[in-house]
């Protein structure tokens, strides 16, 4: 299931929140309607945490993690840290990085298992990230973008990638990744993709400009479908049997 | 309409050598069709559906037609003659339409219309940025309506000379026309007259009508400028609403020209004299412009008189042109400036005018006595033995004027009447030819509109005689232009059309229109030589200080410019009838290229009137 928001009348989403598949960062916003969209929908699961890094609201462009850790710029207060770390599970490693590039959400994207970065970022950042993250470290660039954080996203499921890639790169990226990917737009034809979408193997969240030509590009991707995901784990019938309920 | 993503931007540069074809495909984020990506990321037909370019252009514009003449109107007052579908039209469809200068035009195209719909269409295609980095192009039409509105000469010419509101009266109390032929050419060069409805001719001046006040004063602002000119106004009301405050004037403005021309004599009264450094009493003048330049033959000390001056002390002549007798030089003798008491000496070592001592005798009295005059004059620089001379004759004269009664008064008795002088010389002349057969020039005239004279069996003599008279005046006018160069220099001369000189511009290598054996280096070097003319003259008109001299002008480029075939060059009489040539070598010749092209036989009602001042050239053709 995906699902469209906005963050004080902006789109961009990625901005806001940072989703994994373990904890939610929120940003502290003036109204709640924001943070409540996440908590609806993932409070029984994970942690949704308010936060702020550096005295930002701009958590998703300046923190990045997965299931097994999240890293945060060396501009987080120690205050800020120790609220993050008390409200994170304890499976999760939190780490401060001394790295120049300190919007680690613009210069990192990744999964469980893999993180594309930033080709200037520092040797020794580049391993802090494969340590903490547990994910296996490529340096990249998007059609010729730098910040790959800002021009993609994926999950373990499949990623979204800036629409002037071009074909050769996209199956090299996947092949790396080892997740199918696709060239697509957010937020109505915005390429801003890390910025425009969040999302998990079982949710995610756009943009409220996102298109329904999008959104479907987005679910079949990230494979939000809720009728996938019962095919998948193949209690086929339910479905059926709901769907000739309703129809009857 | 095309979207041309390689236009977009920051990116494009890098993107351009790429085949867009191994991009991945991505579908439009609004209709979900797959395309390549783009900008906008948003597939042409949908971007089309948000944003049009044409969007605050107006699609239906009016142009404003002049049917009488044919042309349009070009805001805010020009008038432009085009055809339909034509490049001008075009270019006046373009920049009626508003806020296209904020695209770029692409291409402009006329669809056609049928002449008769009063409909033009013109297809403009415009590129503009749309979204973010967008290039987008767009086609679009755009109507224009044809109005009719008549334009503003068409309105004057429509409107009888009867409507006028203003009128310029124009007038000068002498017994002929010279000042007002020079003043005609001057209205003709300077297009003064542009704004009058109509010009009546009036016994001793012109009238001028005009449709406001304000072209009325601004003839008068002309004529202020020109010529000395003392002016006053009446107004007549009309009609008058008093529910509107409204008042409807009919407004008269007399201006009234000093009866001052050129050669006139004057005897200055002794306070004039005195405020004038002393000069004259007896003065001639010499120059005529909105001052006035009076010259002593006896010391050739020159003073300027300006029109304040002039109307403050209402000089009038003593002797003026009509009296003048020709005189034969017999002998003459320079005298040095510094020789001769209070003459005036020149700074710069030229003077303007040479002192000289002449021997006389009236050309009539060749052969009849042997009566003899020594005089002093200012023309030494002119006059050679043998040559002719005009000048007044005060032996003989009657003249009865207060600067006189107060010359002689001063000395009385018996010796008094030795003062005057015999003979006063004016300037020279050439014996008397018909000048006008073997003249390559013509004036313009002003299309004015002729004073009835006397009807019946008497009043026709006297037309006749009148006649007769304008003529032999214009013909005097016209000698006395080829005569002095700096009178030349302010007014226009055209090259009759009607008389083949093509060798002689050939001669001179001057280009000529129907003339294509020149190449590029003869044009060239005929263009120098043109402009070399013009400096010259120029120059002499500068040293005139008539202030229209200072007005920008270029008489080279209208002679470019105005270049019109010769249609009548063939049409030229011979000079089979020369039978004087020989005899009239002194006289001086109006250069070719002086005169200016362009003057059709139609328009030249110059001609007409310079073919009644020649019969004889109908006769001998």
């Amino acid at each position: 299931m995906a699902l469209r928001a906005q963050f004080e009348n902006s789109n961009e989403v990625g901005c806001f929140a940072r989703l994994t598949n373990a904890y939610c960062l929120v940003a502290v916003g003036g109204s709640e309607a924001f943070y409540s969209l996440f908590e609806a929908e993932l409070a029984d699961h994970i942690p949704v945490i308010h936060a702020s890094i550096a005295g930002c609201r701009i958590v998703g462009r300046l923190c990045v993690g997965n299931k097994n850790g999240l890293l945060v710029p060396n501009t987080t207060t120690d205050q800020e840290l120790q609220h993050i770390r008390n409200s994170l599970p304890d499976a999760v490693a939190v780490q401060r990085l001394e790295e120049r590039l300190s919007a680690l959400g613009n210069c990192v994207a990744c999964n469980d298992y893999a993180a594309l970065v930033h080709p200037d970022l520092d040797r020794e950042t580049e391993e802090i990230v494969a340590d903490v993250l547990q994910v296996e470290t490529f340096r990249q660039t998007l059609a010729g973008e730098a910040l790959v954080g800002s021009y993609c996203y994926f999950t373990n499921q499949g990623g979204l990638i800036h629409p002037m890639s071009r074909i050769e790169d996209l199956d090299e990226l996947s092949g790396l990744l080892q997740v199918p990917l696709v060239a697509g737009t957010v937020n109505r034809g915005s390429e801003v993709i890390g910025a425009g979408v969040v999302a998990n193997d079982w949710i995610g969240y756009c943009g409220f400009n996102t298109t329904s030509t999008e959104l479907s590009v987005m679910e079949s991707i990230f494979k939000l479908r809720s009728w996938d995901g019962a095919q998948r784990d193949g209690d086929q019938d339910d479905l059926r049997t709901s769907l000739i309920d309703t129809l009857a | 309409m095309t979207l041309d993503p390689t236009n977009g931007g920051a990116m494009s540069t890098a993107m351009e050598t790429v085949d867009p074809k191994s991009y991945a495909t991505i579908l439009c984020c609004l209709c979900g069709t797959p395309i390549s990506p783009n900008p906008s990321n948003t597939c042409v037909n949908c971007i089309r559906s948000q944003v049009d370019l044409s969007e605050g252009i107006p699609k239906q514009c009016s142009l404003l037609y002049c049917r009488f003449c044919g042309r349009y109107l070009s805001p805010p007052k020009t008038w432009v003659a085009a055809e339909l579908e034509s490049k001008e039209l075009m270019a006046l469809c373009l920049r009626r339409i508003k806020r296209l200068s904020k695209l770029k035009l692409v291409d402009a195209a006329f669809v056609w219309t049928e002449p008769h719909s009063r409909r033009i269409r013109v297809k403009l295609t415009v590129q503009g940025e749309v979204l973010h980095n967008t290039i987008l192009q767009q086609s679009f039409v755009v109507e224009f309506l044809v109005e009719l509105q008549q334009c503003v000469d068409c309105q004057r010419e429509a409107a009888k000379m009867d409507a006028w509101q203003a009128v310029v009266q124009v007038r000068q109390k002498v017994e002929h026309k010279r000042t007002f032929y020079y003043l005609e050419q001057l209205i003709l060069k300077h297009n003064a007259h542009e704004d009058a409805l109509g010009i009546r001719q009036q016994t001793d001046g012109i009238d001028l009508y005009f449709l406001q006040r304000s072209h009325a004063l601004s003839f008068l602002a002309f004529l202020n400028a020109t010529v000395c000119v003392r002016q006053k106004h009446s107004d007549h009301l009309v009609s008058h609403d008093p529910n509107n405050n409204t008042y409807r004037y009919k407004y008269t403005f007399s201006a009234e020209i000093a009866p001052l021309c050129k050669d006139d004599l004057l005897c200055l009264p002794r306070k004039v004299a005195a405020q004038l450094g002393g000069i004259g009493p007896l003065v001639l003048v010499h120059r005529v412009s909105n001052w006035i330049g009076l010259v002593d033959p006896f010391t050739t000390r020159w003073q300027s008189v300006d029109a304040a001056f002039y109307w403050r002390h209402q000089l009038r002549p003593l002797l003026s042109s009509r009296r003048l007798v020709e005189y034969v030089v017999l002998d003459i003798e320079p005298l040095r400036p510094e020789m001769v008491l209070g003459a005036a000496v020149d700074g710069r070592g030229e003077s303007k005018f040479w002192m000289a001592e002449a021997v006389l005798a009236r050309s009539s009295d060749l052969g009849a006595n042997d009566q003899q005059f020594t005089v002093r004059t200012h023309l030494g620089k002119w006059l050679k033995p043998g040559d002719l001379a005009l000048g007044y004759d005060l032996a003989t004269a009657n003249v009865n004027d207060v600067g006189v009664a107060e010359m002689l008064g001063a000395v009385g008795g018996e010796d008094a009447a030795h003062l005057l002088p015999d003979v006063v010389l004016v300037r020279k002349t050439y014996p008397r030819k018909n000048r006008a057969r073997r003249r390559k020039w013509v004036l313009r005239e002003l299309p004015m509109e002729r004073q009835e004279g006397p009807t019946g069996r008497g009043g026709q003599r006297e037309r006749q005689a009148a006649l007769a008279r304008e003529t032999e005046e214009r013909e005097a006018f016209m000698q006395e232009l080829e005569q002095d160069p700096e009178m030349r220099a302010t007014i226009r001369l055209y090259r009759d059309p009607s008389v083949n000189v093509e060798e002689e511009l050939e001669a001179l290598k001057i280009r000529y229109a129907g003339d294509r054996k020149w190449t590029a280096a003869e044009r060239a070097a005929g263009q120098v030589r043109r402009n070399a003319a013009s400096v010259h003259v120029e120059t002499t008109a500068r040293e005139n200080n008539n202030v229209f001299d200072a007005l920008p002008e270029d008489r080279e480029e209208e002679r470019e410019a105005t270049g019109a075939p010769d249609e009548n060059a063939s049409a030229a009489c011979g000079d089979d009838d020369d039978d004087d040539d020989d005899d009239d070598a002194g006289y001086p010749e109006v250069p070719l290229d002086e005169l200016l092209d362009g003057l059709e036989l139609d328009t030249a009602s110059a001609a007409a009137g310079r073919a009644a001042a020649s019969p004889s050239r109908e006769r001998d053709k």
